[in-house]
């Protein structure tokens, strides 16, 4: 699922290959009234440093319990999570508490929330410097690392307000300020613009890929919206009851035929206009965009193509066109046309068989 | 009666009362506290859960809540006087009433601390903080509004209490009101007696709520409370599952 090291050119400076984020077989089950609800079903993860991972799924997929299995604020049932080369799933213990040596783990490991939780008895450069206060720094050394953070997330003139006084956009940013104060080299963010509205999460969303570029920090998000990781992520998995059913780069999953993923990132309509023909949706990536392929087809096997849909777009920073177009005659018929479209070197996913090549691409 | 009769009689009484319900308010809030907290961080899910003294803590907290207070005076002599070596006046009269008050205040720190948001807590964890941490800087802090409402409902039940002090001799208001107002007949000192607490405890109610809503609009903003969450889901059904997913 995830690729061998050294395959495709890291998209962002920032992207190493190192893992920093590794979940092995990691499964939880809740036990409620005697009956098992398996919520993780031995997901695998790989997240490399300085990289912007986003899980995405329907509520009920095991997001929220795969993010909080990463910090074991959620104990997993069985299976390893390893960040930044430690074990944490060694340093739990058995009881339901955490020890000394998984509270400083975990202190090094950035949590931003969708509901912020900021305490509301503390002004926002108090709730800043909690996790100092924990950490046992000095009042002056807090005061100024807090200062410096609201700095960094706008909102240098916000120190002395309570987090009442402040919009959601703004209280989000306390909590990102907040949970940079341990310097930590992973980020993991529940959902964190799922509370905000459209324009509001654009300028979290780019506060985040601000940070991840300017510090190299390592974010690896959850979200129920496409959108965000169209707009930030470079790699993304798509998890369903439990199980990661797809994951990679993206332009390795937009490149991948059949992709649930791709088609969701950047969806092309267009309806079959009768029973006699064949739909193909076909993905164009860097060189191959600026062949005059479609006339090409027409001409080479003077067949009438119409075009149902077509759009372009900036996916994970990666300039991308899809045009869904249809031909004359079943599949059958224009297994030679196709193959041409291959030669080419384009992505076509023929429309209709998607389920048939779905099931083999996520083997 | 004339009024230079009464006022000596008054003043005593007054002073009298405050001194029981200070010092029992002061006691129940000091044991009541930490008993509250333990409800909620021994309950199922809770960042101490231990079902067998969750149970236990919960079990002697009902009886003893329960118990009229005029009984628990009387059971608790021994007790009272191994603590104050006697069973008569304001000083006796202190153990059972801070006796009587913990449980009562321990059980409205439960319900001030179990509204604190979840949500609060697992930020706190996330930073590496301990129990003790989440105690000191979440939940005291954040249901500090509900606490000192808690303490005034406190302060005016104590004062309520104290009016059965007198019959163990410890004066006040209360034992005025019965010794002259309806043994002797005196309607006056009762009808002053009343009036007297009735002043008082509006002033402590007052004094109390404003506190209370001063904390609460920290941020100059009246905001609605904190949303009501449970620390932890009870048991995450296959519905709650879906939820926090």
């Amino acid at each position: 699922m995830h690729p061998c090291p050294g395959t495709p050119t890291p998209v962002h400076s920032t992207v190493t290959e190192t893992h920093v984020i590794t979940t092995s077989g990691l499964t939880k089950v809740y036990r409620s009234r005697g009956r098992d609800v398996t919520a993780l079903d031995g997901v695998d993860l790989h997240v490399r440093e300085g990289e912007v991972y986003g899980v995405i799924g329907q509520s009920g997929a095991g997001k929220s319990s795969l993010i909080r299995c990463v910090n074991l604020l959620e104990r997993p049932t069985s299976g390893t999570v390893t960040v930044a080369g430690q074990d944490l799933t060694a340093l739990a213990g058995r009881g339901p508490r955490a020890g000394k040596e998984l509270r400083r783990a975990r202190s090094r490991i950035g949590m931003v929330f969708q509901h912020f939780n900021l305490l509301s008895s503390r002004t926002v450069q108090d709730n800043v410097e909690l996790p100092l206060e924990i950490l046992g720094q000095s009042g002056r050394a807090r005061s100024r690392k807090a200062l410096e953070l609201l700095d960094l997330v706008g909102l240098a003139d916000k120190a002395k307000a309570y987090p009442a006084q402040l919009s959601g956009g703004q209280k989000q940013r306390v909590g990102i300020a907040r949970a940079l104060a341990g310097d930590p080299k992973v980020l993991l963010s529940d959902e964190a613009t799922s509370a905000l509205d459209p324009e509001t999460t654009r300028s979290i969303l780019q506060l985040l890929r601000d940070l991840n570029r300017q510090l190299g920090l390592t974010v690896l998000l959850i979200t129920h919206e496409m959108d965000v990781v169209k707009s930030i992520c470079d790699s993304a998995a798509l998890m369903e009851r439990g199980r990661i059913v797809e994951s990679g780069t993206v332009s390795e999953l937009l490149a991948t035929p059949g992709s649930e993923l791709a088609a969701a990132l950047f969806p092309v309509s267009g309806e079959r206009t009768g029973a006699d023909r064949t739909v193909l949706d076909i993905t164009f990536q860097g060189e191959a965009a600026t062949q005059p392929v479609i006339s090409q087809l027409s001409r080479t096997y003077n067949i009438d193509i119409s075009i149902l849909g077509a759009a372009i777009d900036t996916v994970g920073g990666l300039q991308i066109g899809r045009m869904r177009i249809e031909l004359p005659g079943r599949y059958e018929d224009n297994v030679v046309p196709v193959g041409f479209l291959r030669e080419q070197g384009l992505q076509i996913d023929v429309v209709g068989q998607e389920n048939l090549l779905v099931k083999e691409g996520a083997k | 009666m004339t009024w230079s009769e009464m006022q000596p009689l008054l003043s005593q009484a007054c002073w009298d009362t405050l001194y029981m319900v200070g010092w029992s308010t002061l006691i129940a809030v000091v044991g009541g506290l930490p008993l509250g907290i333990l409800l909620v961080l021994t309950d199922r899910g809770g960042l101490l859960q231990n079902v067998v003294a969750n149970k236990v803590i919960g079990q002697v907290v009902n009886v003893a809540r329960s118990m009229p207070f005029i009984i628990l005076m009387v059971a608790l002599m021994g007790l009272t006087r191994s603590i104050t070596g006697t069973t008569i006046g304001r000083e006796a009269a202190i153990v059972p009433l801070a006796i009587g008050a913990i449980p009562f205040f321990a059980r409205l720190v439960e319900t001030a601390v179990r509204e604190v948001d979840g949500g609060l807590v697992e930020a706190v964890q996330s930073m590496g903080g301990n129990t003790w941490t989440i105690v000191r800087k979440v939940l005291v802090p954040e249901s500090l509004p509900s606490l000192i409402a808690s303490t005034t409902t406190t302060i005016v039940a104590l004062i309520g209490y104290s009016a059965m002090a007198g019959t163990v001799g410890a004066g006040g208001l209360g034992d005025i009101a019965i010794r002259y107002g309806y043994q002797r007949f005196e309607t006056q000192m009762m009808w002053i007696t009343v009036g007297i607490l009735a002043v008082v405890i509006s002033v402590i109610q007052f004094a109390g709520d404003f506190a209370a809503r001063a904390l609460h609009r920290r941020g100059g903003r009246s905001g609605p409370a904190p949303k009501l969450r449970l620390l932890k889901a009870k048991e995450p059904a296959a519905a709650d599952v879906g939820k926090v997913a």
